[in-house]
């Protein structure tokens, strides 16, 4: 009986249910939204939406977005998963002027923060980089080949990040760990020197970024898991500074229910940028949904108390209705579409992050079918 | 007595655990995630449980000392036995991720410790896939030594990755080990060997041991003679092909 169900569920694992991503310009410039395979751009600035011309070859994704990262100095964006193929874009003319082929799915991406190197990782626990140093913005799209940089054995890496001063490189996976290595001037011949793991989450790890003040500016490593906590690490020794039980600050959205899929801000604006939605939802009406929020109140000169976190109404978002129109695909969409949504999100991600647990039962029952016994002559 | 009697396992003339009561196959696969505790962190490693004599449980007195040498896929625990007269005060442990095996080993060092009073306290076992979670049991630059015995050759080109000695997971390898720390392979199938060795002479932080020093270090000669495997080679006459490395500062 339970043998029939983990069938089951595999089978399913053909056209997984994606989860919907959001990305925010460093000087929020513009902001990207992908749901499944299609990758949505709205120009803040100019206040319009972006057509994206893809000459590149294949053009577009053909399967589900699973990671999309603009680069710190905002020049670059990166858009990859399902479909094997990164692809690198410039975030000013939005022009594809890369397309490097991956061996697996790939899970995560990373820009270094000069631009100068892309990093990607396979669903194998693979992290691949791509040298774009002779790229040059006007050249017709250029075809990369990526180096393999360091791995995670056998886990898939959930997280990628680079350290603000550029020296080390932080993946983390979903064997509980996160690593610590030395990002080297020649990164092409591989990421060998480890300085540090930190280890302490007790589930997978599911996201991971940096904050920094102005007594710290090399930043302290915060890395958010299926534990249900938030972590804080000092990536140097790999020690863990502090940990914070989520549940304890949350912001609740009025009268709806609003489960983010995906989370996304600038540094400047203040404001953190939400997206709920799915993409391949199977038996359903719609086979894929998005919805955009956005919560105000994060000036870096209020003091944490001081926090007034404000969910702006649509009118207020910058970009408006306009902008919500094209990263939706459609002005307002039926609440009720996302409790289902959320649902179909959360299984997805347990199946894809969370270890099957065998039952003692079955477990023995598969040692004793197996021909160990030595054959009497 | 009746305790002895009624336990076929142990062998009633020397005290020690018999193997066939724990067979097992000679392959494990490395890729499945199974079902066994695992340290969140180095600092969780319960010492007292695995060195009783050098961590009583009860005793106030803090013992500073840290595990030094790995077996990595330690089998039937032979090389730990011999490491562990040769080196009483260092702390060894061996890795090995099948289940029965590592039961006979366990038996086995507990007899052991019986039938030889003060020795064989400081070897112990456990059962873990280190391809995966050899950062969780040891700290940066912990080991001094490490072994890879006669590991599983993975000889399809499409099983490579699942080699223990790889590219990449020689990283980790590195981490573990301090600088000086040395690693030492060896194999009775040659594209093993010339694999294992170019991996280590393609890594930036490994050097190969020179002649002079392989003839100085006692512990060479048992990477042939000490284990059961090892053994078994020498008996039908086989060729063994060794690659010793130190860890070294990366030039650049």
């Amino acid at each position: 009986m339970e043998e029939k169900q983990i069938e089951e569920k595999e089978t399913n694992r053909n056209v997984e249910v994606a989860p919907a991503l959001i990305a925010v310009h460093p000087n929020q410039n513009s902001v990207a939204v992908a749901i499944g395979s299609d990758l949505r751009v709205y120009d803040l600035l100019g206040d319009c939406a972006v057509s994206l011309p893809d000459d590149s070859s294949p053009p577009f994704h053909k399967d589900s977005i699973r990671a999309i990262r603009y680069g710190a100095n905002g020049k670059l964006f990166v858009s990859a998963g399902d479909d094997k193929v990164v692809k690198i874009w410039s975030a000013e003319s939005w022009k594809c002027i890369s397309a490097v082929c991956s061996e697996k799915r790939v899970s995560a991406v990373a820009i270094s923060n000069d631009g100068q190197h892309v990093c990607f990782a396979d669903k194998f626990g693979v992290v691949w980089v791509v040298d774009l140093r002779d790229i040059n913005g006007n050249q017709a799209v250029v075809d990369k080949k990526a180096a393999p940089l360091l791995a995670h054995y056998c886990s898939i890496i959930t997280s990628l990040e680079f350290s603000p001063d550029g020296q080390f490189i932080i993946s983390a996976d979903r064997d509980f760990k996160i690593r610590v290595t030395v990002f080297p001037k020649g990164p092409l011949d591989g990421a060998h020197e480890i300085q540090s793991f930190c280890l302490g989450h007790t589930e997978f790890v599911s996201c991971l970024d940096f904050v920094c003040t102005v007594d710290y500016p090399q930043g302290y490593l915060v890395s958010g898991s299926g534990d249900s906590t938030v972590r804080l690490w000092d990536i140097i020794s790999g020690s863990l500074l502090d940990t914070c039980e989520v549940g304890a600050k949350v912001v609740s959205i009025k009268g709806e229910n609003f489960v983010p899929t995906n989370l996304g801000s600038s540094s400047s604006s203040g404001l953190l940028w939400m997206v709920t939605g799915a993409a391949n939802l199977p038996r359903f009406d719609h086979p894929s949904a998005s919805r955009v929020k956005v919560i105000s109140g994060f000036k870096k000169s209020s003091s944490p108390e001081a926090v007034e976190a404000n969910v702006l109404e649509d009118d207020d978002i910058p970009g408006g209705v306009k902008m919500l129109e094209k990263l939706q695909g459609s002005a307002s969409v039926e609440e009720k579409v996302f409790v289902t949504v959320a649902e179909a999100v959360k299984t997805a991600m347990c199946n894809l992050l969370i270890k099957k647990q065998y039952s003692v039962e079955k477990r023995e029952f598969r040692k004793s079918t197996r021909n160990d016994k030595k054959i009497k002559q | 007595m009746l305790e002895q009697e009624t336990n076929p396992t142990i062998s009633k003339s020397t005290g020690l655990p018999r193997k066939r009561f724990y067979r097992a196959r000679a392959h494990s696969n490395p890729l499945s995630d199974s079902h066994f505790p695992v340290p969140i962190s180095p600092s969780h490693v319960d010492y007292s449980l695995h060195y009783p004599h050098f961590f009583p449980p009860a005793d106030q007195v803090n013992c500073s000392k840290k595990i030094q040498f790995a077996d990595i896929g330690c089998g039937f625990g032979g090389l730990l036995i011999s490491l562990s007269t040769l080196f009483p005060e260092v702390l060894m442990i061996g890795m090995e991720l099948r289940d029965k095996v590592t039961e006979y080993v366990k038996e086995r060092i507990l007899a052991l410790r019986v039938s030889n009073p003060g020795q064989y306290q400081n070897i112990s076992v456990v059962r873990t896939n280190s391809m995966k979670y050899i950062p969780n049991y040891f700290e940066k630059g912990q080991l001094t030594k490490m072994f890879f015995l006669f590991p599983d050759p993975h000889f399809k080109e499409k099983n490579h990755r699942r080699r223990v000695i790889s590219p990449h997971l020689l990283d980790e390898y590195a981490y573990v080990l301090g600088v000086g720390g040395i690693i030492y392979t060896i194999t009775d199938v040659e594209e093993l060997g010339d694999w294992m060795r170019s991996c280590l002479e393609n890594h930036p932080m490994f050097e190969a041991l020179t002649k002079e020093e392989l003839e100085a270090d006692p512990v060479v000669k048992l990477l042939s003679s000490a284990t059961e495997e090892g053994q078994k080679v020498a008996r039908n006459g086989g060729q063994t092909f060794q690659a010793v490395f130190r860890r070294i500062v990366p030039t650049s």
